[in-house]
């Protein structure tokens, strides 16, 4: 049985801020704050794993033009 | 239907001037609200497949680096003056799509007169209009939409409306006036409010690609750093303060009553038709032939201010202009009108000139010594140069140069008057480049020499440069 294909956010752990608006505006409420550091000292976002419907609203919170990619099959 | 949220394509993928290992993110803090604008004007210019004509006017301010970012033509304008400039590039090149993008100390403080007349005029150009209410880039000084009551470096206890006056709002003022399509005022303080922000901005760049007019699109952004708070708090501040002074909404939307193409201006200063109709204008006879050039000429004529500097140029500039080419004259002088020093720069061109100055000239005329000092290293090998011998001391390199020494004021006086040493320069600059004959630049002479009484003089004068180079060999 093929697996369903499910929506996504990743966030790009070097490109991220740590701004935590994709957090704030994320309606299912599944992205957070990582406790380690990236090399430009922030504390990068990350998809907790389940539950993006692929709404895209983080990425248009985001200030970095790179650092979140939303997939909806 | 799949869909895929990235980084659109009109923004680079790696930003050339941040440091390695950076390169990829932008030079703003963390939760700006520049960045969210720059990838929605991207996007819209990816969907409405106009990156490749569209150009980005960036300000003074944190957005200065727009053209490290914008994969389209760009332009970097002097403070307060990005309409202005957008307005240039929009007549000279009426199919570009031009976006001036500017923030409020830009926009509503140095710039107001450029942006209120850049709307007024009802320029086919989107200007994008980021208010964060405060001078990000200098360190968060009152800006003109500073809000009252509002703590800035500069109004340390708040803005007060009698000591500072009241923050201006632009988007009220230019839906005043008749010529402007669209103005809009959008936010960044949550998610609806950002999805209408890329609405707006999408709209107001459809109503130029399709030459509806003007469209102003004003945007609510945070400046954590500048407002000395975190990302969150600072999009909740622009919600419960900003919105308040600022309110959100369309003001003027008259974008449906306008034809495509009704604010197209056409206007093609470089036609041949418009340079014909210049010279009809100045009575000039055009029965003459062109003539073919073997080389562009690019010479800055130098001297003080009085020798007819300014005027030896515009002579130059007309008789190539005369001779069927394109020409330009860019004037350089200080405020004094004798003595100062002056000098211009003047092209003559088989083909359309992009730039006005002449940074590496072939053709130098110097009346003076600290022109020659000034200006001789410039002058490219084996390029021409006339000195005033009579008056400068100096001794031009003649194994690099084809040098010309000629006592124009001297001979001027004995012609008649020293004032026409920039036309026995002329005459001598005509001979030794063998560009243009002597009675073709002596019928241009009479009809370009405003006083008619002066018009033998001038002729004179021409003659005895040209005898004096002929003479000399």
């Amino acid at each position: 049985m093929a697996t369903e294909l499910k929506p996504y956010m990743e966030v790009d752990f070097e490109l991220c801020k740590g701004c935590q608006l994709c957090i704030d505006v994320c309606p299912k409420g599944v992205i957070a704050i990582s406790d380690k550091l990236n090399s430009s000292s922030y504390h990068p976002a990350y998809y907790t794993g389940d539950g993006c419907t692929g709404c895209g609203l983080c990425f248009y919170a985001c200030p970095e033009p790179g650092a979140i990619r939303v997939v909806k099959p | 239907m799949s869909k895929v949220f990235e980084q659109p394509h009109s923004l680079y993928s790696e930003f050339e001037r941040k440091t390695a290992g950076s390169k990829k993110t932008t030079h703003y803090c963390p939760g700006c609200g520049h960045g969210n604008v720059h990838k929605m004007i991207a996007e819209a210019l990816d969907d409405l497949e106009i990156a490749e004509r569209s150009v980005f006017v960036s300000p003074v301010g944190c957005s200065v680096f727009g053209y490290y970012y914008f994969n389209s033509g760009n332009f970097q304008s002097a403070h307060g003056r990005a309409a202005a400039v957008a307005t240039g590039v929009k007549r000279a090149n009426p199919d570009s799509v031009v976006i001036s993008y500017q923030g409020d100390g830009d926009l509503a403080a140095i710039g107001t007169a450029e942006t209120i007349h850049a709307a007024n005029r009802g320029e086919n150009i989107t200007v994008i209009f980021i208010n964060n209410a405060i001078y990000g880039m200098t360190g968060g000084q009152m800006a003109p939409t500073t809000m009252i009551g509002q703590r800035s470096t500069t109004t340390p206890r708040g803005r007060s409306e009698v000591d500072h006056g009241n923050p201006v709002r632009v988007c009220e003022m230019l839906a005043t006036l008749p010529a402007p399509t669209y103005i809009e005022r959008v936010g960044l303080g949550n998610s609806k409010q950002i999805m209408k922000a890329r609405k707006a901005i999408r709209k107001a760049l459809k109503i130029q690609k399709e030459g509806r007019g003007y469209s102003f699109v004003e945007i609510l952004a945070p400046c954590p750093t500048g407002w000395k708070m975190d990302p969150p708090q600072a999009r909740d501040h622009l919600l419960d303060t900003m919105e308040e002074i600022f309110p959100l909404g369309v003001y003027k939307d008259i974008s449906d009553e306008r034809e495509e193409h009704s604010w197209d201006r056409l206007s093609s200063p470089f036609e041949v038709e418009k340079r014909h109709e210049y010279l009809q204008a100045m009575k000039t006879p055009l029965d003459l032939e062109p003539i073919e050039l073997p080389t562009d000429l690019n010479c800055k004529f130098a001297g003080f201010g009085g020798q007819g500097i300014l005027t030896l140029g515009l002579f130059l500039a007309q008789v190539g202009m005369k001779a069927g080419h394109q020409v330009s004259w860019f004037p350089a002088y200080g405020p004094e009108m004798r003595g100062g020093t002056a000098n211009c720069s003047v092209n003559v061109s088989r083909e359309r000139i992009g730039a006005p100055t002449v940074e590496h000239p072939n053709v130098l005329v110097a009346m003076n010594q600290p022109s020659l000092e000034m200006f001789e290293k410039d002058i490219v090998d084996g390029g021409w140069i006339f000195v005033d011998s009579g008056i400068c001391t100096g001794e031009p390199d003649r194994e690099r140069l084809k040098v010309t020494m000629i006592p124009a004021a001297e001979i001027a006086d004995k012609v008649g008057t020293p004032k026409v040493a920039n036309v026995v320069m002329l005459g001598a600059l005509c001979a030794a480049t063998e560009m243009f004959p002597a009675d073709y630049v002596k019928d241009t002479l009479k009809v370009i020499v405003k006083r008619q009484e002066l018009v033998d003089m001038n002729l004179k004068a021409f003659d005895a440069g040209w005898e004096f180079v002929r003479k000399d060999g």
